[in-house]
């Protein structure tokens, strides 16, 4: 049992990251019609705000060290730590969380200034210039972060009160000890829901989201009606890139972000678009997270003892049994991307 | 009469015979004359030339080509390490290898279009890529890669000679080394067999009815034809040459591994060709040039080299200039690549080929436009003078 769920929640935290990551390019496929192939640098970018925001605030200059008295020593203190001591420690121990706050407007810009820029010339190309283009791009972001950055992964470590882990035993009431987490990973689980949840909720129920939504479903007959169209898509390609930011920013404890991290999981995230169905939103989450939760239990040595291996490629073997038998996808649209 | 025969099959194929057999003259300017880049530029010429089959004659666009690739390297290398390490029967199995992983994924793949198939392909790629390095250890070494080593069988080789050789064998074809300019020869040769075929296919009725597919496969359909063995035959045929590549690299340089196989290694196949212009038949020649001009040269570029090549500017200047430039080359080369790529994709979708044909155009366009202006000029004058009269 507590095999089961263990695997279960290791699924869960790989498959918050797949499905954030597969519902902002269902996002913007979905609206635009583009297959955005720079969606997974736009991932990678928004870690890189995290770790931009850590060498912002860590800034420092060498102070004596009062400790030592034997010989003059020196140590590093971050300006934050010498003009506002503990609250700045905190600050700096706060970072990723704090990080959110700055790669919203930073990624809103770059999603913007992408869309007019580059993808708007790219709406009536066919989809494999989309494809390439758009990877070009990709190629040029990430070798952009490798010459500011470098090539080494750098970790920034969660705020030290949420960096232990989460007795889930207990909480279940199975027993002190019988089954831990780390919190982290658990709140990655949560924020991805609640940004997943509220995007969707904003297309639901606001007239901004009933208009793209009516955009996705026919374009031409909203434009018809006056309404610009355009303008929307815009800014759903800005949220998009927001999305896929935050999931980036939020992920930097889990992993250290380096600067082909986009690419990696671009291939994953694009099976699982295609899995969920190209153009449906629900399909790319319930594909994300199912993904990540067979491929967690796949690893279990149980299952691995029975088929060798298996843990390696379930994801692509899943992929091409649930192509070939549902066209669609899981829960695809009709007519999307079907030629 | 000139122009007729440069533009027939046998003036097109001695053209390009020669332009591939003198490259180690015309490319020594540039310094991309040594043999290992030669190599590559022959083998990958044969890889772009094969996907260039599937992808630019029906627009199916595969992301997993290089699983033949890795096929034949690992075909390869085990045909040296059992029997000969004469390169025949290698490359020979390799293609049959690749032939046959070919007929199975092209079988299931081909079931669907568009994006569907590409990412079916690349699950396949990724698919074998991934056991490769895992549970397929025992065949193919794992992270280490397949490798020569000094207690293989070498059945055949050894049943006709039982001199002891010291230390590892060479890839040889009847005694001939392949390394250095002997080894790039042999691609040569092979490359130029395989744009014959490439050339064959594309003006054959097969090549028109793969085209066909590629404009309109449902009318294709309605006119009787069933397009799946078309398209079939054209996969199997595009990892044949793919196989046939991958057992060239291992021949030129006997180990295989792994991360031929990596979705990345298909990926530079698809840039390649598109660079050079998909659908045409020297286009993807011309990319694989370019990006593996762009992997050796300019990656090799460092700050002294430049120094050296900006020295005719002023000081100041060149300092400016080579802090700039050196962004751009050394480590930062693939940012030049992306850069390059996207303005190709931008501005001519159809790659380095229609830039070549837009400027013939301009200029016969110009050259056209003189002549007729000169006649213009010479008319009104011959009309001016009989006036004057």
């Amino acid at each position: 049992m507590d095999v089961f769920l263990l695997q279960l929640l290791n699924g869960l935290d790989k498959g918050a990251a797949y499905a954030l990551i597969a519902f902002g390019l269902t996002l913007v496929f979905g609206t635009l019609g583009v297959v955005n192939f720079a969606h997974g640098a736009l991932f990678m970018l928004g870690a890189f705000c995290a770790v931009t925001l850590q060498k912002i605030l860590t800034i420092s200059k060498k102070v004596k060290d009062e400790s030592i008295t034997f010989f003059d020593a020196y140590k590093e203190t971050p300006y934050l730590e010498i003009w506002w001591g503990d609250t700045g420690a905190a600050i700096i121990d706060w970072v990723i969380p704090i990080s959110i706050f700055l790669a919203i407007p930073i990624m809103l810009l770059i999603g913007l200034s992408m869309e007019r820029g580059l993808i708007r010339h790219f709406y009536k190309r066919p989809h494999a210039e989309q494809i390439l283009v758009t990877f070009g791009l990709a190629i040029v972001l990430q070798e952009l972060i490798r010459a500011f950055f470098g090539a080494n992964p750098i970790p920034v470590s969660a705020p030290e009160i949420l960096s232990g882990s989460a007795d889930i035993g207990y909480i279940l009431g199975m027993g002190a000890d019988y089954l831990t987490y780390p919190w982290w990973r658990i709140i990655y689980v949560l924020f991805s829901g609640a940004i997943i949840l509220s995007v969707f909720a904003f297309l639901q129920f606001t007239t901004f989201g009933m208009v793209v939504r009516a955009g996705m479903h026919d374009r031409e007959t909203v434009g018809l009606l006056g309404i610009n169209v355009q303008r929307r898509f815009t800014i759903v390609f800005g949220m998009a890139a927001v999305v896929a930011g935050l999931a980036g920013a939020m992920y930097v404890p889990i992993l250290p972000p380096d600067y082909h991290m986009g690419m990696d999981f671009l291939v994953l995230s694009f099976v699982v678009v295609v899995v969920g169905g190209m153009g449906s939103l629900g399909g790319a989450v319930a594909a994300g997270f199912l993904l990540g939760i067979l491929q967690s239990f796949s690893s279990l040595n149980e299952i691995k003892n029975i088929i060798p291996g298996i843990d390696q490629i379930i994801i692509y073997l899943v992929a091409v049994v649930i192509i070939l038998v549902r066209p669609r996808g899981l829960m695809g649209r009709k007519g999307v991307m079907e030629d | 009469m000139n122009k007729q025969f440069f533009q027939s099959d046998l003036g097109t194929m001695l053209l390009f015979s020669v332009a591939i057999l003198t490259m180690p003259v015309w490319l020594d300017p540039v310094g991309a004359n040594y043999p290992d880049l030669l190599q590559k530029f022959a083998i990958f010429g044969i890889f772009a030339i094969g996907f260039n089959i599937l992808f630019g004659l029906t627009g199916y666009l595969s992301f997993g080509h290089a699983v033949f690739l890795g096929v034949g390297s690992y075909t390869a290398v085990w045909s040296f390490k059992l029997l000969s390490m004469n390169v025949l029967p290698a490359i020979m199995f390799s293609m049959i290898i690749a032939g046959i992983f070919a007929i199975g994924i092209g079988y299931l793949c081909l079931r669907r279009s568009g994006i569907y198939f590409s990412i079916l392909t690349l699950a396949f790629a990724q698919m074998s890529y991934n056991m490769a390095y895992s549970v397929l250890t025992p065949i193919t070494n794992g992270e280490t890669g397949l490798q020569l080593s000094s207690q293989d069988p070498r059945i055949v080789d050894n049943a006709f000679s039982d001199a002891v050789v010291e230390g590892l064998p060479s890839t040889n074809l009847f005694g001939m080394e392949m390394s250095g300019y002997p080894g790039f020869y042999f691609c040569a040769v092979l490359l130029i067999i395989a744009f014959f075929f490439s050339l064959r296919i594309f003006r054959s009725p097969f090549g028109m009815k793969l085209q066909a597919i590629k404009s309109n496969q449902t009318r294709m359909r309605y006119t009787g034809f069933n397009t799946r063995p078309y398209l079939l035959t054209a996969f199997v045929i595009s990892g044949i040459y793919a196989g046939l590549a991958g057992s060239l690299l291992a021949v030129t340089d006997p180990l295989a591994g792994a991360e031929r196989m990596q979705w990345t290694a298909s990926g530079e196949v698809v840039l390649m060709t598109i660079l050079g212009g998909m659908g045409t038949l020297v286009g993807p020649l011309l990319g694989v040039g370019i990006i593996k001009y762009f992997e050796n040269i300019f990656s090799s570029l460092n700050s002294n080299r430049l120094h050296e090549i900006f020295s005719w500017l002023p000081d100041g200047l060149e300092d400016f200039v080579v802090t700039v430039v050196s962004h751009f080359v050394g480590e930062g080369w693939q940012l030049t690549l992306g850069l390059l790529f996207m303005l190709v994709v931008i501005f001519l979708p159809g790659g380095v080929m229609e830039g070549i044909r837009r400027t013939s155009t301009v200029i016969k366009n110009y050259n056209a436009k003189r002549s007729q202006n000169k006649e213009a000029v010479t008319a009104a004058a011959s009309k001016e003078s009989d006036d004057g009269k």
